[in-house]
């Protein structure tokens, strides 16, 4: 291995690439429309498999590299068969896997070189909203606490400014934080 | 009627250029929908003053020489202050004149009013940053029995009917001084909250804006910073222009008892639902904060000035309950939109205007060749908005005006 003399912040982001999107995207608004898709199959009592393959975007359709299929299950506890995680640990999951995409990529705009990334999610959530038991008690988390331990060359307030700038352009963390109107219908 | 330039609005912007212009010889007319600083006699609450002291409070040949250089001007005060300005050089300002639009023509500009027409080569757009009331669609959604109101036509906590909960939506330096006033006559109060700026009244023994004014941060250029059309959207500060030099942050609302909330998102019925990003906005504020207040600390080793100045302090973090995200509108009769102004910019040329409805300039010189731009949120600097900040864009500008004549000039011989 060649040693460099000043060490090359890459931490995997293509950050001139994604400076390069910005700038095409606020000169024209109309490609940065884009749509997200996944299916979801009945499988077997609470169990489902999610299939994500294409979205839309940049004035185009995409398929991803292959399809991704998730796995959603309820545990034994609740007389399920655990084939997969709860669908609100999918979320915890989305939410930190966002807010972490967030910190390479905002921590490598800020030349900071990363080493290791670890968020560890916790969810409080009350079972008596979605067995409606007690109406006042809403389904979802009351609260959720995501807590990051970040090996990096950068100081405690540095880290603290990327990971609040994560949160602050993340959409997992906007669509858990803030509402979203939601259509269901039949085909 | 030709004039090279014309000037509207006469604010301390339109003063500014007019001395400016004056100064440098170039024949031009102000004009101004109503009277001198209109916006600031008609537009303003009973109890507001400038968020800048008094010394600061300074245009082109003309400052604060009162007694009380440290104190804030009420809204009345700046009138007389700009009222006596005026009378220090008497710029040729037409009173009572409404421009209803600016059309270019072959030659340079038509400026149309109900009063008359001016024909020109070059207009400056002095008419404020505050024209209007920004107010999110969700307005309309409202529940009927619950008043509404801007910020702009908000005046003292008596004009509120009913007796329930206050909501005042923003926390800029309206909504927090305007919560905060209406919290002290009694009512209860919840303020929504969304991005917002942090800082402390005073540092070190010394008033914020002498240190932003010290360490240069107020003369930070608009081609220096990195993302200009962020900071120019950046919410005002949190602070008032009070004698007791108070802080006026979020822990001292909440120490007055008023309740926070995160920034008001979408209505469902009656139930106001708020971002769960509130302590996300508050750690944000108090980071920057702190970056700023270390950047003073590093201004005072480097000057040696800290025999001189208090200790190094550190502001307490802005404490968060456990905010919730739902109120019920029900329980309250009036909700104040203290959510941002806009300028009144219809009236221009529609080429000089994007798709957003803003002015295409670099640093108030226009994408139209000849139009202007004044007194808008970090337009050169970061002193661009203030008082503090006409003189200098008003020569800027003012010069590059000129320059712009001349050059029409030459083409004219050329012809």
């Amino acid at each position: 291995m060649t040693q460099t003399e000043s060490p090359i912040i890459d931490n995997g982001v293509n950050i001139d690439a994604l400076r390069g999107a910005r700038q095409a995207l606020t000169d024209a608004p109309e490609a940065a429309q884009f749509q997200w898709r996944a299916t979801c199959e009945w499988v077997r009592g609470t169990h489902s498999r999610s299939t994500i393959t294409d979205f839309s975007g940049l004035g185009a359709q995409h398929a991803h590299r292959q399809a991704f299929s998730i796995d959603a299950d309820h545990p034994e506890v609740f007389a399920s068969e655990d084939h997969g995680a709860t669908p609100p640990e999918i979320v915890l999951a989305a939410l930190a896997s966002c807010m972490t995409a967030g910190i390479a990529t905002v921590a490598t705009n800020r030349g900071v070189q990363l080493r290791s990334v670890t968020a560890t999610v916790e969810a409080d959530m009350d079972l008596q909203g979605i067995l409606g038991i007690d109406g006042d008690v809403r389904n979802g988390f009351s609260a959720i606490n995501v807590t990051y331990q970040i090996d990096a060359d950068a100081s405690r307030a540095d880290l603290e400014a990327i990971v609040a700038q994560s949160q602050k352009r993340s959409a997992v963390f906007d669509i858990v934080t803030n509402p979203t109107t939601v259509h269901v219908g039949l085909a | 009627m030709h004039v090279s330039a014309v000037i509207v609005g006469a604010g301390p912007g339109g003063l500014a250029m007019s001395h400016h212009l004056t100064g440098i010889g170039v024949d031009h007319v102000v004009l101004e929908r109503d009277q001198v600083a209109s916006s600031w006699r008609r537009e303003r609450w009973d109890s507001l003053r400038l968020l800048t002291p008094n010394w600061m409070t300074r245009l082109p040949g003309y400052g604060y020489h009162g007694g009380d250089p440290n104190g804030f001007m009420t809204a009345t005060e700046t009138v007389e202050f700009l009222d006596r300005y005026r009378h220090t050089f008497d710029p040729p300002v037409r009173t009572g004149v409404t421009v209803r639009s600016v059309v270019r023509t072959a030659d340079g500009f038509e400026v149309r009013a109900d009063e008359g027409c001016w024909r020109c080569d070059a207009v400056v757009v002095a008419t404020g940053a505050s024209s209007r009331p920004r107010v999110p669609a969700l307005a309309t959604d409202l529940p009927r029995d619950v008043d509404q109101l801007t910020a702009l036509a908000y005046r003292r906590p008596t004009q509120l009917t009913g007796d329930g909960r206050v909501l005042v939506v923003g926390a800029s330096a309206s909504g927090v001084q305007i919560a905060d006033e209406l919290r002290r006559a009694g009512r209860e109060v919840t303020l929504a909250v969304g991005e917002h700026v942090r800082l402390p009244r005073s540092y070190r023994g010394c008033d914020i804006y002498w240190w932003l004014d010290r360490i240069g941060q107020l003369d930070e250029r608009f081609d220096e910073v990195d993302d200009i059309g962020r900071a120019r959207r950046h919410a005002s500060v949190q602070l008032v222009g009070n004698d007791d030099r108070r802080d006026l942050d979020l822990n001292a609302l909440q120490d007055a008892g008023v309740q926070v909330v995160g920034r008001f998102m979408a209505l469902r019925g009656t139930t106001a639902q708020c971002s769960g990003s509130l302590a996300n906005m508050v750690k944000n504020a108090d980071l920057k904060q702190a970056r700023l207040l270390r950047r003073i600390d590093e201004f005072v080793d480097e000057k040696g000035l800290s025999d001189q100045v208090g200790p190094v302090t550190d502001a307490s973090p802005t404490r968060l309950g456990r905010p919730t995200t739902e109120l019920d509108l029900r329980g309250f009769s009036t909700v104040i939109w203290a959510t941002g102004y806009q300028p009144d910019l219809g009236w221009l040329p529609a080429d000089a205007i994007d798709r957003r409805g803003r002015v295409i300039h670099d640093g108030g010189v226009a994408a139209v060749p000849g139009l202007y731009l004044l007194g808008q949120p970090f337009l050169r600097r970061r002193r661009s908005n203030l008082i503090a900040g006409m003189g200098v864009d008003a020569q800027d500008l003012g010069d590059h005006l000129r320059s712009h004549l001349d050059q029409r000039s030459r083409e004219r011989l050329v012809r």
